[in-house]
């Protein structure tokens, strides 16, 4: 009976619990205006924090992980005679799935779990309410701005990502391996396609950075007042914004590439 | 006309979940006076402010400050409230992120127009009124505990409120700091021609500059008066609290069986 009853109690909470996340994503969209007109220099300001001090570990990953696919790729595909194929796996690989995917679990370990914890402290320190009682919205002044800088940089680092990426893999597969130069970059001109490939990546970054960033700010902004209240939702932010960015990357990918 | 109390707490209850915090109370805060309300920690000290601020709405009855029923406010009609109040939290809250002097300019700011040279001028006027105009180019984090307080103090006068509301503000403070938020309270107070509150349960500091305190246990007002009515007071929570008594109406010993019994003495230890 107890653990029916503690189920049961999980199941209600979590219903609220996302209900009022709903109604907090609603608030800050309904309250963007006011976060544009009166602040829009605080969300260039967390553009720069959460997108250019987030450079760094964008560029090394990108460049690894285009390095790494480059090799692998190479391997397989001179197995059947296509090994100037591998600018195009590269390209396709990170344009349509690993660009915005890493991207975005890396935005949101490195910018997602900064964005809780600097929330759940303003909470703890009571500035939220102290800015409450000063008569100033925090949703408008605090809360609007973060998520449109977070919403902003996630595309342009996933870009970025991409871009790094395939001038690792062309690193390793023109100037390390010895694959011809003009055939690595027309075969992956021809392969890309814009609208296909290139804009679907761009609107799943666009997707997980919205994702990303409202969970990271509810989280914060629903943390208990505590140490232990922040730690818990840095680590709900980071557990949380990952598993929303996979879930959502079949989602996607199964309307933008299969046609279901 | 205006009436003189400019705060009025009418038969407020108010629970947390199925708790009761506050359990009928009444309370006036006259113009210009510098109230004090006490009590233990728990007693609905800073449930009531927050009442008053409208942070919180209570179950049953109702607070009025200048005249209009807070709760009955919609979002547009308590922020233009609150814009008259000023509140001093218990550890400042200032803003992290901002300078000493982007803090007290932070209320000018986004509710005036006024230009920047008039902002400077007035922040630091304020900043010279709590003794910390040098301090204006300061973080908050190379700031201490009671220069933080003052700069907050700076910060809730920022726009000449008629309401101060100050949440414990002698916690955790030096004896030089104590007397000088103390006699900070009590000049600002009467230089603006406010009104504040002070929840605090620093009660010698509180006495030398309050005309008027409230003593709450327990979510009701047990004892009301001036400063020399509750020194001289006989009710017994109040003697107890005022004369820092170890034992009274409020036990030293947490609720538990008898001391014997936890011992096992006089049992069969055979």
């Amino acid at each position: 009976m107890r653990s029916v009853r503690h189920v049961g109690g999980s199941v209600v909470n979590g219903i609220w619990r996302l209900g009022y996340a709903s109604r907090f994503f609603v608030l800050t969209l309904l309250k963007s205006p006011v976060s544009f007109r009166r602040f829009h220099q605080l969300t260039m300001r967390e553009v720069y924090f959460t997108g250019v001090l987030s450079l760094i570990i964008i560029v090394v990953s990108g460049l690894f992980v285009g390095m790494v696919l480059a090799l692998q790729g190479y391997e397989t595909l001179q197995k059947y005679g296509s090994s100037e194929a591998v600018g195009t796996l590269v390209a396709l690989s990170l344009v349509r799935e690993l660009g915005p995917v890493v991207a975005a679990l890396l935005f949101a370990s490195r910018a997602g779990s900064a964005m809780t914890a600097e929330i759940g402290l303003m909470k703890a320190t009571e500035q939220i309410s102290a800015m409450e009682m000063m008569a100033v919205d925090p949703i408008a002044r605090v809360i609007g701005p973060r998520f449109w800088g977070g919403v902003i940089s996630m595309p342009l680092l996933a870009a970025m990502f991409s871009a790094v990426g395939v001038f690792g893999g062309y690193l390793i597969a023109v100037v390390l391996i010895g694959v011809d130069d003009g055939a690595f970059w027309s075969q992956m001109q021809a392969a890309v396609d814009w609208r296909q490939d290139v804009l679907n990546g761009v609107i799943k970054s666009c997707v997980f950075g919205v994702a990303v960033t409202a969970i990271a700010l509810f989280e914060g902004y629903d943390a208990p007042p505590t140490a232990e209240g922040v730690s818990g939702a840095t680590t709900r932010t980071v557990v949380t914004s990952s598993l929303a960015i996979l879930g959502l990357d079949f989602i996607l990918t199964a309307f933008m590439f299969t046609g279901v | 006309m205006a009436t003189q109390n400019l705060i009025e707490v009418r038969d407020v209850t108010f629970t947390y979940d199925v708790r009761p915090v506050l359990k009928g109370i009444n309370m006036t805060f006259a113009r210009g006076k510098v109230v004090a309300v006490m009590g233990q920690s728990g007693c609905g000290k800073t449930t009531l402010l927050r009442l008053i601020g409208g942070a919180l709405k209570p179950t049953r009855g109702e607070v009025r400050v200048a005249g209009q029923v807070v709760h009955e406010l919609d979002t547009d009609g308590l922020y233009r409230m609150r814009r008259k109040m000023g509140m001093l939290f218990q550890f400042g809250a200032l803003f992290t992120d901002l300078s000493v002097f982007d803090n007290v300019a932070f209320q000018m700011r986004e509710h005036t127009d006024l230009p920047d040279s008039m902002i400077r001028d007035l922040v630091l006027m304020k900043l010279h009124s709590v003794g910390l105009r040098g301090a204006h180019g300061l973080m908050p984090s190379e700031l201490s505990g009671g220069m933080a307080r003052r700069v907050a103090l700076a910060r809730a006068i920022a726009l000449d409120p008629m309401v101060i509301m100050y949440d414990e503000p002698f916690a955790g403070l030096d004896p030089i700091s104590l007397s000088v938020i103390g006699n900070l309270i009590r000049r600002l107070n009467d230089a603006l021609g406010a009104t504040s509150i002070v929840v605090t349960h620093d009660v010698q500091e509180s006495l030398k500059i309050v005309d008027y305190c409230y003593f709450m246990n327990q979510g009701v007002v047990e004892a009301e008066g001036t400063a020399d009515a509750i020194k001289a007071s006989t009710v017994p929570y109040v003697h107890q609290f005022v004369w820092g008594e170890m034992d009274g109406p409020v036990a030293f010993q947490y609720p538990c069986p008898p001391y014997t019994e936890d011992l096992n003495l006089g049992a069969d230890r055979a």
